[in-house]
């Protein structure tokens, strides 16, 4: 139980899970991969016959548009058939199980699973139940993780900063609650980033996150200092409804991403967000949409990143 | 029936006896122990050459499933399971659907557990009616009809006052009040143990603090109302350290810990290993270290098997939606000798944590073998090896975090009243 599920005895890939310890090598395969599929993306015809024949299922046991038309772009560019299904609406309110659903749609001879759940594991057990040969990419689960997310906002830190090896980023915003940031922390510290840092107050902050090889910081002028890349998080209104927060006017004040205090960080710093934005929460608009961001950049990459993914996982 | 147990080595804790030893048997009681009593005649003689003989084991908690949860497991099944870990005494949690708050369900259980002819069962009773914490139960009545002690299970008060007014209720009677100490806000929808694991899975976490806040409540209340405590399921080295301080304080409270948790660390969850969702949740290791040494310095009472036999498909979910819970009757005395084994720990010492300790706790006259004695043992091959898999466990639950793993230990007979229950 304690082996990484999402690689095989040889070393390769099997399932997307998680960033947390996959071997570099993996990591740059993927990042390399999806160069070559920026190309593709930007042709006028934008399609390649890689995965014609295959059957790949977006099955979102959670609601989400973007993160699953992002898939669904990915899979129709390398030729795919590919089957959406809004399990929420359908299986689920009629009492199956999440491995009934996952074995009916097996017996259909899915060859891939984009699982979308809101209970943190919930692609690590499908991974352990479904068919040899059938592979399983894990599109967020819980508070855990979101690897492509993840590896498309590595793309997009390779494409504007070269080297890993000199970087300080600074992931900022809801930790607790983040799969996005559990999966941003594992693929940086592997990539050899020398320094990551989270910035949050202490209600949003999971117990010994230091020990994922992060500093903590709780103010966001010290914690921006000479950081060249910013990774935002989403800040969920429903957090204001706890006491975790009293207010979404003292968050921004506080920890929004304005003008001023990005100007702390580096000159030339960029501004990462996986989206959607809660624009005058988070991000004020004028960074948001500013010369430093490069969130629309992350939006065109995400399709290329994980067409990349798609294709290592079925050639393996 | 005359039973004759011949060239065991015989271990009993109370009576610091350990030696080899032969026990002679009869009218269910023991009658004599070392030379042969004139005129007996035993009708079976059991050879116990390279077996160890000891005290049936009296486990502190056990959910039996019955009333209410026959799907999960039924009575015969986990009394089945109970002699086959050498189990002869066994006190069964109140929360049961319905909950034991009514002496007729008591009655019931207790008759039922009888015709069994099995494991002596011991419900404890429930402290406020339908555990919910806000009425109490006719305890009295209860005890009349086989309730020895009362708790709240894992069920919160609606307030700290209800609490004081149980203790103050059951002190009136001499009762002992059993309570796992958990501040609920605190836990919330937490999983898994507020440290790196949760961190690294993204699992609502349940901090040392729930525990540590709620025992505080306890202890002061304790010396408040002068209530027998006991406190279930211990899981923290902070617990254990604020344990350690009030019973050298001089108050009488005693405490167990389930086997599980001295074994076992957050760090065994891996990737979501819903067999380690436990209530309480698996700590650190230092925190395990710490239930390891209090069970040595004796802040630790005993060691129950927690058992609670959950169905298949019940764990066949994401670890957060999974149901927490682990069987635990058949694996107890192979974990307790692990536990001695790796502690280099006396194994008279440590049988003492299942028969004698628990005994005491419960008030109740068995665990040891002195003449005269109740004739509930076991007799065991602690150099049989076996492997934990779901085919060889009688329970009906095969949900544990050993499965699949090789244990040190094997039940050959177990005697409850002088009658022989389970013979392997």
């Amino acid at each position: 139980m304690n082996n990484n599920p999402q690689i095989n005895r040889d070393g390769e890939l099997q399932h997307l899970l998680t960033t947390e310890g996959l071997p570099i090598s993996v990591l740059l395969k993927i990042l390399d991969t999806a160069e070559s599929f920026v190309g593709v993306t930007e042709r006028d015809i934008k399609k390649v016959p890689l995965l014609r024949g295959k059957s790949i299922f977006n099955l979102f046991f959670e609601p989400s548009t973007r993160t699953r038309t992002t898939f669904e772009i990915a899979a129709k560019r390398l030729s795919a058939d590919v089957v959406n299904l809004d399990v929420a609406a359908s299986s689920q309110s009629k009492g199956e199980t999440m491995l009934d659903t996952v074995n009916n749609l097996s017996a259909m001879h899915a060859d891939m699973f984009i699982v979308r759940h809101s209970q943190s594991g919930a692609a690590h057990l499908i991974a352990r139940h479904v068919k040899p040969g059938i592979h399983v990419i894990n599109a967020g689960d819980g508070r855990h993780a979101h690897p492509t997310q993840a590896l498309l906002d590595m793309f997009t830190i390779r494409r504007y900063k070269k080297d890993f090896h000199s970087l300080r980023v600074a992931i900022i915003g809801d930790i607790l609650h983040s799969r996005v940031a559990r999966s941003q922390i594992h693929a940086l510290t592997t990539l050899g980033v020398p320094e990551v840092r989270v910035i949050t107050p202490k209600t949003l902050l999971s117990n010994k996150v230091e020990r994922l090889g992060v500093q903590v910081y709780h103010d966001m002028a010290q914690g921006l200092k000479d950081v060249d890349v910013l990774l935002m998080l989403r800040l969920q209104n429903e957090r204001m409804l706890g006491a975790r927060l009293p207010s979404a006017e003292e968050y921004f004040k506080y920890y929004g991403l304005t003008q001023e205090k990005l100007a702390l960080a580096s000159q030339d710093a960029i501004v990462l967000h996986p989206g959607p934005m809660n624009r005058g929460v988070e991000i004020d608009s004028a960074v948001a949409d500013g010369k430093q961001s490069v969130i629309l950049s992350q939006v065109t990459f995400g399709i290329a990143v994980r067409m990349a993914v798609m294709t290592i996982l079925m050639g393996n | 029936m005359k039973i004759h147990i011949k060239n065991g080595h015989l271990i009993d804790p109370k009576n610091g006896i350990d030696v080899i030893k032969d026990v002679f048997i009869a009218a269910g009681k023991v009658v004599a122990i070392g030379a042969e009593p004139s005129n007996f005649k035993a009708s079976r003689v059991i050879d116990a050459k390279g077996l160890l003989v000891f005290p049936g084991l009296v486990d502190l908690s056990v959910r039996l499933r019955e009333p209410g949860f026959e799907y999960k497991a039924t009575l015969e099944s986990e009394m089945k399971a109970a002699v086959a870990g050498g189990i002869t005494s066994l006190a069964c949690p109140p929360d049961t659907d319905p909950p034991l708050d009514e002496p007729g369900l008591v009655e019931m259980l207790k008759h039922r557990a009888k015709s069994l002819n099995q494991a002596h069962v011991y419900p404890i009773g429930a402290l406020t009616q339908g555990l919910k914490g806000e009425r109490l139960t006719e305890m009295a009545e209860l005890h009349d009809a086989g309730c020895v002690v009362f708790g709240q299970s894992d069920a919160p008060f609606i307030n700290t006052r209800v609490m004081m007014q149980a203790m103050q209720y059951a002190a009136t009677f001499g009762f002992s009040v059993w309570l796992r100490p958990q501040d609920v806000s605190l836990a919330n929808s937490g999983v898994a143990h507020d440290g790196e694991v949760a961190t690294r899975l993204g699992l609502p976490a349940i901090p040392v603090c729930a525990e540590t806040i709620a025992l505080s409540t306890i202890i002061l209340m304790a010396r408040e109302t002068g209530a027998r405590v006991h406190l279930c399921r211990i899981s923290s080295a902070e617990g254990v350290s604020m344990i350690r301080a009030a019973k050298k304080d001089g108050l009488t409270i005693t405490c167990d810990v389930a086997v599980n948790h001295i074994h076992l660390s957050e760090m065994d969850i891996g990737f979501f290993d819903s067999n380690c969702h436990l209530v309480p949740p698996l700590r650190s290791l230092s925190d395990r270290d710490a239930l390891r040494i209090g069970l040595m310095d004796g802040t630790i009472d005993a060691i129950c098997s927690d058992h609670t036999p959950v169905d298949e498909d019940a764990k066949l979910l994401p670890f957060g939606e999974s149901e927490a819970g682990s069987t635990g009757l058949e694996l107890l005395l192979s974990l307790v000798l692990k536990w001695s084994l790796e502690m280099k720990i006396p194994l008279i010492s440590a049988l003492a944590a299942i028969t004698t300790e628990p005994a005491k706790i419960l008030d109740i006259d068995v665990g040891h073998l002195s003449l005269g004695a109740i004739a509930d043992l076991c007799i065991f091959d602690p150099n049989q090896y076996w492997n934990v898999e779901a085919t060889v466990l009688r329970s009906q639950g095969k949900n544990t975090p050993f499965l699949g793993i090789e244990l040190q230990g094997k039940v050959k007979y177990t005697l409850v009243n002088g009658s022989i229950v389970y013979e392997n």
